[in-house]
């Protein structure tokens, strides 16, 4: 029989539609079918000046806009051949941990909502919401951040801001403690996910599979440390691998990512470099308000940035940076004007979801549901 | 930091593994290479991709095991029009590298890598989707992004971004 999975389906994540050919319960084949909110960003990319591309990343994986912010500026400013000051890099570490923790706290809510344990969910999102207050002060929004910039990152944190994400770090490792109570020496959790959905490393590989998808099956591999970015080779932190390969490998994986996730929070509250937080770079970066009040130089800046964009050196650059969900990769190509002559997104979940139908066939209905969780897939960012 | 100058010059780049790897396996396969912004850039003749890509893959001493993207750019009105891009990765060495092929805007036609890496099969099929690169040997190849009925390929520079309507 031919049973259609989504795209309306609650366990599917978005809009996702699965074919599934199965004979009892047990699933033989399994057919993806994406594209359901496909939006063009690519072709819009093209249209809009380099600064204007900025907030359209945010919209790609709405659970981590800083990660496709940074890793889009990244791009832009290797084009460009910017040098951005400490402050700023260290910012961007901050604010790209708060976004890992929230965009894991999602993914164990929702994963845990799906195979039944319905109280994580509230658990997750009562942590998560601390921290959408966190980029709603820094930020002005809490989930469409746009908080990065060409350059450097868009506003100084206002005051009081440091304070609080240090309550945060001091409450949240006791609040994994609590999540991992409920889970992980639970018989029905364990049941339901060890030895479910498995994939082995060379196929893993072979796959295209990234992210904790792939250091779930044993290959220990991120880019944070291994092609470091925006200074995260200054900070000390494990990267969790687990070797069996199955739903409840890439469970622990994240799981312990949270602790390393605020481990590396903590530490950039501690070494937080002072300073400026925008490069010295007038006709690329927006001049301050009180400058513009005062200098005539900063005005005429100002406006031609606004109205005309900013010119960038011809050349293709790919950036890669690690996301909650694997190697979000930008591709960038100049023509030497002031709009991108293409943007590529290499999205991690496109790659992942690839996995499923080596993961389940042969198996259960019941544990696409939970491979589907366990490969932690945002649509918006597949079908881009 | 200014930027330094684009190397093309193959003897100069020849430290680097992979393009040393790929001139000893067949130097008639390389057409350019490329490196600018500390990425290297090979141009590969069309007919040698996938045999470039495995040859590349099986390099004991920096395997590029990794298949992370593949795109195309089109540089519509200029022919040859498409250039599809592979990123590649070596997971152990920590390296990358980026292939490109030129296509001609008739008819762009390319071996499919997904004999290589499996893994390259939706990002293939994507760029069938949105440039119209046919991919031979491809298991599957349909639109995947847009619509099965749609007509045209959206991300070609000749197809307005509003549409057509």
């Amino acid at each position: 029989m031919i049973l259609n999975m989504g795209p309306q389906h609650p366990s599917t994540h978005g809009v996702l539609r699965l074919l599934l050919e199965i004979d009892g319960e047990t699933v033989l084949r399994i057919m993806p079918d994406i594209g359901y909110l496909h939006t063009g960003i690519e072709k819009t990319c093209e249209a809009k000046f380099y600064q204007q591309v900025v907030p359209l990343t945010d919209r790609i994986d709405y659970l981590c806009p800083m990660t496709n912010n940074l890793c889009y500026v990244l791009a832009v400013e290797k084009l460009l051949g910017l040098e951005i000051p400490p402050r700023a890099q260290w910012l961007r570490v901050l604010m790209n941990e708060l976004t890992r923790i929230n965009s894991h706290l999602v993914w164990l809510g929702t994963h845990a909502m799906d195979i039944g344990a319905l109280t994580v969910f509230l658990y997750c999102f009562r942590e998560r919401e601390d921290i959408l207050r966190l980029f709603e002060m820094a930020s002005g929004q809490r989930m469409m951040t746009s908080y990065f910039r060409v350059g450097g990152v868009a506003l100084e944190p206002p005051l009081g801001f440091f304070d609080k994400v240090k309550e945060f770090t001091v409450i949240f490792p006791g609040k994994v403690d609590e999540y991992e109570n409920l889970l992980t020496n639970n018989p029905i959790w364990t049941m339901r996910t060890k030895g479910v959905a498995r994939i082995t490393a060379e196929d893993a590989i072979a796959l295209g599979a990234s992210g904790p998808t792939l250091r779930g099956s044993g290959v220990d591999f991120d880019l944070r440390r291994d092609m470091p970015y925006s200074s995260y080779d200054q900070f000390k932190f494990k990267v969790p691998v687990a070797t069996e390969g199955d739903v409840f490998a890439r469970y622990i994986v994240r799981v312990q990512e949270l602790r390393e996730s605020i481990a590396i929070v903590q530490q950039a509250l501690e070494g937080m470099p002072e300073g400026a937080i925008k490069a010295d770079a007038p006709k690329v970066v927006l001049p301050d308000r009180e400058k513009m009040k005062t200098q005539m130089e900063a005005l005429i800046y100002h406006f031609k940035i606004i109205t005309e964009g900013f010119a960038v050196p011809a050349g293709e650059v790919y950036q890669a940076v690690e996301s909650p969900r694997g190697e979000m990769g930008y591709y960038v190509v100049s023509d030497g004007t002031a709009k991108p002559y293409r943007v590529h997104m290499r999205a991690a979940c496109l790659a992942n979801l690839q996995l499923l139908p080596n993961m389940c066939e042969g198996r259960l209905i019941a544990d696409v549901v939970a491979a589907i969780g366990s490969i932690d897939i945002v649509l918006g960012e597949i079908d881009r | 930091m200014p930027l330094a100058p684009a190397i093309t010059d193959l003897e100069e780049l020849k430290g680097h593994p992979a393009l040393a790897h790929l001139l000893n396996w067949n130097s008639k396969a390389v057409q350019s290479a490329k490196f600018d912004r500390d990425e290297l850039s090979i141009t590969i003749d069309r007919f040698f991709v996938r045999d470039a890509c495995a040859a590349l893959r099986d390099y004991a001493d920096c395997p590029f095991n990794y298949c992370s993207d593949v795109t195309c750019v089109d540089w519509y009105p200029s022919e040859p029009r498409f250039e599809v891009i592979y990123h590649l990765l070596s997971i152990q060495n920590k390296e990358r590298v980026r292939l490109k092929v030129r296509l001609d805007g008739n008819s762009p036609v390319v071996e499919s890598v997904t004999s290589v890496w499996p893994g390259a099969n939706y990002f293939e099929r994507e760029v069938f989707d949105l440039f119209g690169i046919r991919f031979t040997g491809h298991p599957y190849l349909r639109r995947i992004l847009m619509p099965e009925d749609w007509e045209g390929h959206p991300l070609r520079k000749d197809y307005p971004v509003e549409g057509y309507r």
